[in-house]
């Protein structure tokens, strides 16, 4: 895979998103062009990390995970970010857009991080002799989607839609605080799994495939946003719009 | 109007006000204290009668009664404040919102600190653990712990209390916040039991305060808009 790859495609995938947030015109193409991006991105990623990337010089052939594991993981993390940074708005300043987005990102985020940790739980299994290990990075990374499943789950039996979305802000930006413990569990605590890679710990070839794979999976992610918004602005309208006068269907009769 | 006070003025105010409310029934307190007996009869029910394997788990015995105390304690510190809507009235009053949320922490967290001194005898009888090895940071960490489990505890208990299934609601949002706080409660704990080779009381202690200055300083933070309607 060409060293400039991941560089160029991210890019063409913020470009995209900026236009898309810039211009309600291209709303109906761009997420269409971000989408088979991701779809394409993420198929020759799993192609080039099946047969083309070299062997991991510990794991061997169960290496090849990175190329999907830790976009996954990041993209969560990426989620769960922007869901707090809506919090944090939505406190300044109400506004049903931002509640909107906050509860997609969440749910995508959970989406996400769900499939990171089901992966790493695959790959511990020939590596580590077992499915799950009681490990730092492991608990944190649990401890941080329960809060979110815990978000959701507020959010779905709260039917004041004011209230839901002040409470639920308030609340998640106390949750907030589990990702970055999950972020720095293995370099603060004698971890199992192994810390985060950087330039020296890395093969280039290597390297280069996860980063394409991350833009790939931006991009995937950005399309979820996208249409899980879309379902939260609608259910919003119609939580928020008054219920439509009814006309009486027949007229009373008078009595002489 | 009247005269403004300050904020630590209106915390103690608030504060006193739930110590009084307590004091009248002393129903809470009563309460939580059999709860958490009756919790800690059942987990040496539930291990079986091995006292070497009740003395190495004490710790974890004794702040897990302490948590499930804390939602009964939590949960009710709102109920009573939706009675004839007082908590209403206390936010319509000219004091900041956050002086209730400092006013309510401390008193969650006496409240808890006490409960966890009359378990102590408890745990004393049930599980041959030894008070006398490092006194003061046991106190340091029950008290630290009250603390940490009382700050975002008051933040979700106020959101929870309208929520339909408030009781659900309250666990769920709370528990996985406090599993940090959990680990660093029952180390420390074990710490001031047990031998501590390695010396690490002291960090497991620096992380309790690190947990309850974020937790105090974030729901100073957003508290008020929990309370405040507009």
């Amino acid at each position: 895979m060409p060293k400039w790859a991941p560089l160029i495609s991210l890019v063409l995938v913020i470009a995209l998103m900026i236009v898309h947030a810039a211009s309600a015109s291209a709303r109906a193409w761009v997420w269409k062009v971000l989408a088979g991006f991701g779809a394409i991105g993420v198929v020759v990623v799993v192609y080039f990390g099946l047969f083309f990337a070299p062997r991991e010089a510990y794991m061997s052939d169960v290496g090849r995970i990175i190329y999907v594991h830790i976009p996954f993981v990041w993209m969560c993390m990426v989620g769960f970010t922007v869901n707090v940074v809506c919090a944090v708005g939505y406190l300044f300043k109400a506004n049903w857009k931002l509640d909107a987005l906050a509860e997609a990102s969440a749910e995508v985020g959970i989406f996400f991080g769900a499939c990171g940790v089901t992966m790493g739980s695959i790959w511990a299994r020939p590596t580590w002799g077992v499915w799950w290990d009681w490990d730092p990075r492991l608990i944190s990374t649990t401890v941080m989607l329960l809060v979110y499943v815990g978000y959701l789950a507020f959010r779905s039996f709260t039917e004041d839609p004011d209230r839901r979305a002040a409470w639920s802000a308030a609340g998640v930006i106390l949750g907030y605080v589990t990702l970055p413990i999950t972020w720095f569990s293995v370099q603060w605590w004698n971890s199992l799994h192994q810390r985060q890679s950087d330039s020296q710990t890395v093969d280039p070839a290597m390297r280069v495939g996860y980063l394409f794979s991350t833009v790939a999976f931006l991009a995937l992610f950005f399309v979820f946003v996208f249409k899980r918004y879309e379902i939260s602005r609608s259910r919003q309208s119609s939580a928020l719009e008054l219920p439509p006068l009814q006309a009486p269907a027949v007229k009373p009769e008078v009595s002489a | 109007m009247k005269p403004k006070i300050s904020l630590l003025t209106a915390a103690w105010l608030v504060l006193r006000k739930d110590w009084m409310i307590e004091w009248r029934t002393r129903a809470r307190l009563t309460a939580l204290i059999f709860f958490s007996l009756s919790t800690l009869l059942l987990f040496s029910f539930a291990m079986g009668p091995d006292i070497n394997a009740l003395r190495a788990h004490a710790a974890g015995y004794l702040w897990l009664a302490l948590f499930f105390a804390s939602v009964l304690s939590l949960g009710e510190s709102f109920r009573v404040e939706g009675e004839n809507q007082a908590l209403l009235g206390l936010v319509l009053t000219p004091v900041e919102a956050r002086a209730i949320f400092l006013g309510k922490v401390f008193g969650n967290a006496s409240l808890l600190f006490g409960l966890s001194l009359v378990l102590l005898p408890v745990a004393v009888a049930l599980y041959d653990i030894d008070l006398a090895k490092a006194p003061l940071a046991l106190l340091a960490t029950l008290f630290l712990g009250s603390v940490g489990i009382s700050a975002p505890g008051i933040v979700y208990s106020a959101i929870s209390s309208n929520a339909r299934a408030r009781d659900v609601m309250l666990p769920l949002l709370l528990f996985p916040v406090l599993v940090p706080l959990l680990l660093a409660t029952v180390n420390a704990t074990k710490f001031c039991l047990g031998p501590d080779p390695q010396e690490q009381l002291a960090s497991w202690l620096k992380l309790l305060c690190a947990f309850d200055l974020i937790y105090l300083s974030l729901g100073f933070l957003v508290f008020p808009k929990v309370v405040e309607e507009d």
